[in-house]
């Protein structure tokens, strides 16, 4: 099943868009990784390099970041095993993560997912 | 000037003493206009970049500046990490076999940095980024070398430019970063990036002059 890794600057906002995508998908396994070692916000390319080893069960890994340096950290973090299966998302992260969710729920593959996030990734909020 | 591998350390001991002294004016700075922790993140990894001292000293010059570069940006935790470390594993690209840097080196390095920049944060002159102090440090460097100037003159003239360039970010509305979000109202501050850019190239002028 593909992963899901969610970059933040602070832990509990990656948590909690976890929180809520596994009530949609309670299968899909989900690694939320925010701010540094010692708790103030941030983004740690080892723990980020961590939580994406922790992620890949092997049939890829979509990632989904906050802010900033949380891009940045997460190219530094792909380059030392670069893995065309592991993917940064150019979407928010809250609805990101919930179509990529769902998609992944419901069988669809990392290709079908990625295309499923772009293409919904803009919808009006109203 | 010629730099061996004993005073590229004095060098980067050199920048995380200026780094730490300026730790709370860069992160004043960035407090103006972004999360105010850019001193903060910088010390930081300027201090675990201390840490690696005994095991730099067995290293040659490119091995130095990569493990610097690895350092800055798996632990300065913010923007400037990756991009700064970036930058100094290009500039270590360049140093591969070689046991001394001489002056016309010093262009190059900082050219291989300035691509490392921009390649990792995507950004142009003129957006309000660390880009707009070294981008003309880095052309008055060459400019001045040949021109005939000497070491010294072609690194005085490389610090003016880089000081006009910080300088000149007060001027200019962001466009990239954090600092965008707040728009026009980012006009008038330095950008913290452009700052502790001048403060690493003012190192490396303070340890070899």
């Amino acid at each position: 099943m593909v992963g899901i890794l969610l970059v933040s600057h602070v832990q509990s906002l990656a948590d909690g868009v976890k929180d809520l995508a596994k009530m949609i998908a309670p299968a899909v396994p989900i690694i939320s990784v925010g701010g540094l070692p010692d708790g103030s916000p941030g983004t740690d390319v080892e723990r980020i390099y961590s939580g994406l080893n922790e992620a890949d069960q092997g049939d890829g890994v979509m990632i989904f970041m906050d802010l900033g340096s949380a891009v940045m950290s997460t190219e530094m973090a792909l380059e030392f095993e670069p893995n065309d299966k592991h993917i940064m998302q150019n979407a928010p992260i809250v609805e990101g993560t919930i179509i990529a969710a769902s998609a992944i729920q419901a069988g669809n593959t990392l290709e079908e997912a990625c295309n499923l996030v772009e293409s919904q990734k803009n919808v009006d909020k109203f | 000037m010629s730099v061996n591998k004993e005073t590229l350390l004095d060098i980067i001991e050199c920048m995380q003493k200026n780094i730490t002294a300026n730790r709370s004016y860069l992160s004043d700075l960035d407090r103006e206009i972004g999360d105010g922790d850019h001193g903060i993140n910088m010390d930081r990894g300027f201090q675990e970049v201390m840490k690696k001292m005994d095991e730099m000293k067995n290293q040659d010059l490119a091995g130095i500046l990569r493990t610097t570069g690895m350092t800055l940006a798996f632990k300065v935790g913010g923007a400037s990490g990756p991009l700064y470390g970036t930058a100094f594993m290009k500039a270590s690209d360049v140093l591969k076999g070689k046991n001394e840097i001489v002056i016309e080196d010093l262009p190059v390095l900082l050219d291989a940095g300035i691509s490392g920049i921009q390649m990792r944060g995507k950004a142009e002159q003129n957006e309000k980024t660390m880009l707009d102090a070294l981008i003309p440090a880095k052309t008055a460097l060459e400019e001045a070398l040949a021109g005939g100037s000497n070491s010294e003159k072609a690194i005085k003239a490389m610090l003016d430019a880089c000081a006009a360039g910080a300088e000149y970010t007060k001027t200019i509305k962001a466009t990239k970063g954090r600092a965008s979000y707040i728009g026009e109202r980012s006009i008038g501050h330095m950008d913290p990036g452009a700052a502790s850019s001048l403060i690493l190239l003012q190192s490396i002028a303070e340890v070899i002059q």
